[in-house]
């Protein structure tokens, strides 16, 4: 049953990205990619991580695709005309995307137990089970205290400077756009 | 558990993400496929996780931090270039071409 849910939201997502790259108005091309995202945030809700799932449709389909809407409606390009380039670049394209997706799906033939078998020290079988505890800790973790905690224990405890680095970077963020954006600098 | 669907996936929406980068030339359209390429890394991130427990969520959220300020910052960037040329279509901004 989660398969096939899982191979739905995918093909969603797959469709929606090919239309996202394909539609004319950039418009059209800004609510594929939400439509794409709502996928992929069902497929982590199938993958477990609930709590991911909620902050991909808060920040990403809810904030950062709205900003892209500001700014495609206050520079006026909701009905553009064709942007793609020419036959020869098409050519490339192709060329160079396929041979990206032969490689990057060579990684398909991973399974957890060829993952487990690899990372040990004897290239033997290998239990999953006992190779990869972190990740059944985390689900434990999960079940007993909830999805946020399983999220937030680490990101507070072994990635807290890492986390205060990030404040700093959306500072400059803000900084940055604001100063970039304003008329009269 | 899903892992070597969820890798494919990731690699099909990755490659979608730089065929957009390379066919279009509208900047907002490229930002949007920059955020398709995050998003699919996001995706390898989270189907590991379910093997190396919940160091990949933290990394999904610094790549979302990041995705955010790039997306403030790129955007900011793109409106101060419509500004000076009236147009986003990257064939038209080629000051730095010899």
């Amino acid at each position: 049953m989660t398969e096939v849910v899982f191979y739905i939201f995918a093909a969603a997502a797959v469709l929606s990205a090919t239309l996202c790259i394909l539609q004319k108005s950039p418009m059209a091309s800004a609510l594929w990619l939400v439509s794409t995202m709502f996928s992929l945030a069902a497929i982590y809700v199938l993958l477990n991580a609930q709590f991911i799932a909620a902050i991909q449709v808060l920040v990403y389909a809810g904030a950062i695709m709205v900003l892209f809407l500001f700014v495609i409606m206050l520079l006026n390009l909701g009905h553009a005309e064709s942007d793609l380039r020419g036959p020869s670049s098409v050519a490339a394209t192709l060329v160079i995307v396929g041979l990206l997706s032969i490689e990057l799906l060579a990684l398909t033939h991973y399974s957890p137990r060829r993952l487990a078998s690899e990372l040990s020290q004897w290239p033997t079988y290998t239990d999953p089970a006992t190779a990869f505890v972190a990740g059944q800790i985390t689900q434990q973790e999960g079940a007993a205290h909830g999805v946020v905690m399983a999220v937030a224990a680490p990101l507070f405890q072994v990635y807290l400077i890492p986390f205060e680095i990030t404040s700093i970077l959306l500072l400059a963020a803000i900084v940055g756009a604001v100063v970039l954006a304003k008329r009269n600098v | 558990m899903l892992l070597g669907p969820s890798l494919a996936l990731s690699a099909i929406l990755f490659s979608l993400g730089v065929a957009g980068v390379l066919l279009r030339r509208n900047a907002i359209v490229l930002f949007m496929c920059i955020e398709l390429m995050l998003n699919a890394v996001n995706l390898t991130f989270v189907a590991l996780a379910q093997l190396h427990g919940a160091s990949g969520y933290v990394m999904v959220f610094f790549v979302m931090t990041v995705a955010a300020a790039e997306a403030a910052v790129g955007l900011a960037i793109i409106i101060g270039i419509f500004r000076h040329k009236q147009s986003v279509d990257l064939g038209n901004i080629n000051l730095l071409r010899g």
